[in-house]
């Protein structure tokens, strides 16, 4: 307590001072993503010395280009949750953005035009959400469930059976590769998703909109007092999150080239977990996009890693996440309770 | 009345008007016909007691409630604000009490939220942290900007939201109940950065439960009684017996009652035990060890400012937080709480200070929160029989004069004092030994505040211990038999209630810290 | 005390927002009918039952075959059984301010460790081969209820996250115990949970029935549903009243996991199978929407069992009626969206406002609506 008092106190007579004290606030709030970084280094330090070729470049960009779209979804994500909210329908929303784009292509309309309404599909889902939860004051839990109904009935309503995707422009992205020889390569797929950690990233700590998103987290009565636009702070991060869906979904359409109803069952699960192991907590206010970033490639590694391993069952995924979860939450309810 | 307009600090157009205001709920009309002038560089009191409608008008100025009838105008413009925001777009800025920012951001973003420095590209930090400096500067608040705002109390946090209003250039504050916990020097704190204000033209609006605080820093007042005005006045015009005449809207029967009623004579009980002997208890970064007894038929009151362990202490005794140092004897043995059921096993009761979030079960109805403590005795399989439920829930609401009398009314809808005796009634049922009271008067009105008193002095002479915690000195001494003086999460002192035992007696010993 | 005047408005004029109308206490009024929180979801419901004997007269009959009822309503019965034993832990998880996600997967687990028992044993038809795997699965349920409970009651996890634990480990953990296999048995006494009838009713329904007028009774006749509610209303006040916030807490997790361990053996009856990526798929979104369409509010305190009933009667009905329409199967996510969409609309605070404002002005009797 004391030492605290100093150091707030002192900073105006010098900038040492100041960013010593700042750096000690900063650190705390960055301590549950330092916690996921050393879990990812310890998994790639783990891999690499068990398996040759695992610190491979073709095996880190296989990592960004397998999981592009769960890194758009967690995005997305991480905007809905820091609110406070959740969002189950993403999903759904990605098959849905498959479907409509497979069903699309199969009436012979260019990519010009079924790309973006593949896209503008999540976004009109997320607005309605938003509508739901904002207006009709419907918990974000009921509501996204709702919609996640709605996109997976719409899907099968598109596309009963699977469509596989033959348009060119599709196909053209799906194989496009830059990169070196051995195998550091990226795809179109992985530079969208790393465009949208930019973008996020810009939103939330460099405009208003972001740091209403933070506020409402921390307390929405205040923020609404404070006279912020907390209504259309919470209905935009549902057209956010619905949007990043139907991006991802269309990132889906290009890796699998195909639009099939029963895409992404579980997905909104995979998304909420990299978010919670990326540092984020559920109830809002606290958490970076980064975060959901690494979380993502937490989640890809144990992937990664159970491929390499080769015996085990793939049954230990699923486990493993678990445990892991399991790890992250009680490790960060210690930091909260040590912080009080 | 005759009006005090153009006098102290009161010159010129009013910057709020507000006339005829009335506003209904289902059932109550909660303003009826209001006229409330406020004029730039003046403090004004909204006065009134629970229930007389001043966040009712409030409300109504900063759009949070809508208007059924009336005019507001705002800086000569009529106006009728759907929200907060919009009030504050127009220069209305209203800090509450409960403080409301957002803890898990940093001062500097507290201040700035909404009106952060842009260049192109997004926020400029380094320009916004500035401003948010300099705007604290201005209040003399020296705090850092990148600290978390949640590191800081809940005093400076108030000044923070001060802050944040001034960035917005308000012309009006209104400060509601900005000092119910502050301690004195907070206190002092808050009314330099009000005088400031006021220097600069601001008109503030302040209200709050202490008449000491709103004569200390007043210009006007308006009074308010059952949603009716009762009259403007100078504050220097009107002394603190007739406007506490003017809001209660009756003789000074209970005032002068509680004032003068003398001190409770201390009987000689010393030949017991005590029911409960604390031995060196206390528990690291909440109280340091201190011994207390407390006797059968025995009120003691803790005095000491708000921070200073009197709540902290009162949870030990209960078992709400654990203790790790000391013992306690409970009836002359020794005993361990481990939790609050185990304090009520031992037929110890704590009646907390916050009684919405920790006394009430809002959604529960009367008859539920009275039988709460019974039922919390005999665990969840047995349940209270119905006939004994209806027979103790009637017996308190008629002893309490519990209002409504209805049982199956939903408790969060009762008045403050009524939700206070309720939870009196919920302990009450569970036949206690030891009452341990924290502020069972604050925030309710003079009469309920009278009753309370009332009753805690029967029940002491009936033969109930009791520990009584109030921020205000004249009520604890008017009721102990013996008081604790705590500062610093520490007791200092522990003296018998004699008749020479004087507030400005008490407030030294805090100050001095029992050192004489 | 300036509190306003405790008596009720005079009669006639049409009480102002009452409190929601509370047990026990009826008033035949068509407006207080349409208020209670009940009224909507029944309307779906008997709308979905017209809607099936309008399509096909003879779904509302009853038939009796070798003893046995058979038709619509028995068979809505016999579907409602597992969805209405996951609903019922649900009701009273989300009663204390919770939620359990881990219910498919404890559901998973719990036929993956009964069949696996049942498969290993010589004699798969002795009943007491069954029972021990029965009893067996609902230990390892309980030990998962257990856990549940103690990472929300001591720990202190958002109740979300806690289950999302075992929502994202149990099928691994079902599977590890199937070895990856879908494991199917041949046993009688199992067959008979599911498939079975008992005085001309199905097992399943009577198993259902009888946890939901045991929890009805448990609840209401002791003092758990008081309490449980008075936990999901304020935590920290209830504990101050001496209220063990914690053995409650954990005894709602412990019990959701039961009934989805028992619903989870209904199951793998009805199909003889244990799928462990399958069972009891997505039941946790339909058990919530149960009990949010029952009336019971997620964010905890009042809770309405009788409501969850509804509200599982109206999913069950929901997807029958779907197949009696000649609706494809594979569309009722999309009704589902739908009935959710208008239940929670006309049951949301807003749409309640506008109607109780216009029902007022319809009465035209001068009371002033403010906020």
């Amino acid at each position: 307590m004391a030492t605290q008092q100093i150091l707030e106190v002192e900073p105006q007579a010098g900038a040492g001072a100041s960013s010593l004290a700042s750096r000690w606030q900063l650190d705390r709030r960055y301590l549950p993503v330092l916690g996921t970084l050393v879990v990812l280094v310890l998994m790639l330090v783990i891999g690499g010395s068990r398996y040759e070729n695992f610190l491979s470049g073709r095996v880190m960009a296989n990592l960004l280009i397998n999981n592009s779209f769960l890194i758009v979804l967690a995005v997305g994500m991480t905007f809905v949750i820091l609110t406070g909210g959740i969002d189950l329908s993403v999903g759904a929303v990605v098959a849905l953005s498959t479907c409509l784009s497979a069903w699309m292509f199969t009436r012979g309309w260019s990519a010009a035009i079924a790309i973006p309404a593949s896209i503008l599909v999540g976004t009109l889902i997320g607005y309605l959400v938003g509508l739901m939860v904002h207006v009709f004051e419907i918990q974000p839990f009921i509501a996204t469930l709702a919609a996640m109904f709605l996109a997976r009935g719409l899907c099968y309503l598109v596309a009963p059976e699977s469509i596989p995707i033959t348009d060119p422009t599709i196909v053209a992205l799906s194989q496009t590769r830059w990169g070196t020889a051995d195998g550091l390569v990226i795809t179109p797929s992985g530079v969208v998703a790393l465009v949208v950690v930019a973008v996020a990233f810009v939103l939330l700590h460099y405009t208003r909109f972001g740091r209403t998103v933070y506020a409402i987290g921390g307390n929405e009565q205040s923020a609404r007092l404070m006279g912020l636009p907390v209504a259309r702070t919470k209905v935009l991060v549902y057209v956010i999150s619905g949007t990043c869906a139907g991006l991802g979904g269309f990132l889906f359409a290009v890796f699998s080239r195909s639009g099939y109803s029963l895409t992404g069952i579980g997905m909104e699960l995979d998304a909420i977990a990299a978010v919670v192991i990326g540092g984020t907590l559920l109830t809002g206010g606290s958490g970076f996009v980064l975060g959901s970033v690494l979380g993502v490639a937490v989640l890809g590694l144990i992937q990664t890693i159970i491929t390499f391993e080769g015996t085990l069952s793939s049954w230990w995924t699923k486990i493993v996440i678990g445990a892991l979860l399991l790890v992250f939450v009680v490790l960060q309810r210690l930091l909260v309770v040590r912080r009080r | 009345m005759t009006d005090a307009a153009g006098s102290t600090g009161a010159p010129g157009a009013p910057v709020v008007e507000m006339t005829g205001i009335s506003i209904a709920f289902p059932g109550v009309k909660a303003l009826d016909g209001v006229d409330f002038r406020l004029f730039p560089g003046e403090v004004h009191a909204l006065m009134g007691e629970n229930g007389a409608g001043k966040s009712t008008l409030i409300k109504a100025l900063t759009g949070v409630y809508a208007t059924d009838s009336g005019r507001i105008v705002v800086g000569g413009q009529e106006r009728s604000f759907a929200g907060p925001a919009e009030a504050q777009a127009a220069g209305i800025s209203t800090v509450y009490q409960e403080v409301n920012l957002c803890d898990n951001l940093s001062v500097a973003e507290n201040v700035m939220l909404g009106h952060e420095v842009r260049r192109a590209g997004g926020i400029d930090w380094r320009a916004t942290r500035a401003a948010a400096r300099e705007h604290l500067r201005a209040l003399d608040v020296d705090i850092h900007p990148s600290s978390s705002l949640s590191s800081h109390s809940l005093a400076v946090q108030q000044l923070v939201a001060i802050s944040r209003a001034m960035v917005v250039d308000a012309r009006v504050l209104i400060l509601d109940e900005p000092t119910s916990s502050l301690d004195a020097d907070e206190v002092a704190k808050l009314f330099d950065v009000v005088r400031t204000l006021r220097a600069r033209g601001v008109a503030i609006l302040f209200v709050s439960h202490f008449l000491d605080q709103v004569y200390a820093i007043s210009d006007r007042m308006t009074v308010l009684r059952n949603g009716q005005l009762v009259g403007e006045y100078r504050t220097a015009e009107l002394d603190r017996v007739e406007l506490v005449q003017k809001m209660i809207g009756r003789s000074l029967e209970v005032l002068e009652r509680l004032e003068e009623s003398p001190k409770p004579q201390i009987a000689e009980r010393r030949d017991t035990t005590p029911y409960l002997q604390a031995i060196g208890l206390g528990r690291k970064g909440s109280i340091e060890p201190f011994d207390l007894d407390v006797y059968p038929g025995e009120v003691v009151g803790l005095a000491g400012l708000l921070g200073s362990g009197r709540t902290e202490l009162a949870r030990l005794l209960y078992g709400a937080d654990r203790a790790d140092t000391g013992s306690l004897h409970v009836d002359g043995d020794v005993t361990r709480l481990r939790s609050p059921r185990s304090a009520l096993a031992h037929g110890i009761v704590y009646s907390s200070e916050s009684r919405k979030t920790e006394g009430i079960i809002g959604d529960l109805t009367v008859r539920e929160n009275i039988v709460l403590g019974i039922q919390a005795e005999r665990g969840w399989l047995r349940r209270v029989p119905q006939r004994k439920a209806d027979e103790v829930v009637d017996q308190y609401i008629r002893a309490l004069g519990i209002r409504p009398a209805n049982p199956d009314a939903v408790a969060g809808n009762l008045s403050g004092g009524n939700q206070q005796k309720v939870l009196l009634a919920r302990w009450l049922a569970t036949a206690p030994k030891l009452l341990l009271l924290d502020e069972p008067t604050r925030g309710i009105d003079v009469g309920a505040k009278a009753e309370i008193q009332r009753l805690v002095a029967e029940l002491a002479e009936q033969g109930m211990a009791v520990v009584f915690i109030s921020a205000e000195l004249e009520e604890v001494l008017r009721l102990s038999h013996r008081l604790a003086v705590l500062r610093d999460r520490r007791k200092v002192a522990e003296l018998a209630n004699t008749d020479d035992v004087t507030t400005d007696a008490v407030v030294d010993l805090i100050a001095s810290g029992g050192q004489q | 005390m300036s509190s306003p005047d405790p008596t009720p408005p005079p009669a006639g004029a049409p009480a102002p927002a009452p409190a929601p109308v509370a047990a026990g206490e009826r008033r035949f009024s068509l407006g207080a009918l349409v208020r209670h929180r009940l009224f909507w979801p029944l309307v779906a419901l008997v709308v979905l039952l017209v809607a099936s004997v309008v399509k096909s007269p003879q779904f509302l009959q009853v038939t009796v075959l070798d003893g046995h009822l058979f038709g619509g309503p028995v068979d809505i019965l016999r579907r409602s059984a597992v969805l209405l034993l996951v609903a019922l832990g649900m009701t009273l998880v989300i009663a204390t301010r919770g939620i359990d996600l881990s219910v498919g997967a404890v559901m998973a687990i719990a036929g993956a460790v009964a069949l696996t028992q049942i498969a290993a044993s010589p004699s798969p038809d002795s009943v007491t081969t069954v029972t021990t795997a029965i009893l067996s699965a609902l230990v390892v349920c309980l030990v998962i209820g257990v856990f549940n409970g103690f990472m929300v009651s001591v720990v202190g996890i958002q109740p979300i996250v806690a289950t999302l634990v075992i929502m994202t480990a149990g099928r691994g953990i079902a599977m590890l115990i199937t070895g990856g296999q879908i494991t199917t048995v041949n046993s009688g006494p199992y067959k008979t949970l599911a498939s079975g009838f008992w005085l001309g009713l199905p097992v399943a329904a009577l198993i259902a029935a009888f946890f939901f007028a045991v929890t009805a009774f448990v609840t209401r006749r002791t003092a758990l549903g008081v309490l449980i509610e008075s936990v999901g209303i304020n935590p920290t006040a209830s504990r101050l009243a001496g209220v063990r916030a914690r053995t409650i807490i954990w005894i709602v997790y412990v019990l959701c996991a039961l009934f989805a361990g028992i619903a989870g053996i209904l199951q793998s009856s009805n199909i003889m199978a244990a799928d462990s990526n399958n069972a009891g798929l997505f039941i946790e979104l339909d058990a919530i929407l149960a009990v949010v369409i029952g009336g019971t509010s997620l964010a905890g305190g009042k809770f309405s069992l009788t409501g969850t009933l509804v509200g599982v009667l109206v999913i069950t009905t929901l997807t029958l009626s779907i197949t009696i329409l000649g609706i494809p199967v594979s569309a009722v996510s999309l009704f589902k969206a739908l009935v959710v969409i208008a239940v929670c609309l006309l049951q949301s605070p807003v749409v309640r406002h506008k109607m109780r404002a216009r029902r007022r002005a319809q009465a035209a009797v001068p009371v002033e609506v403010a906020a």
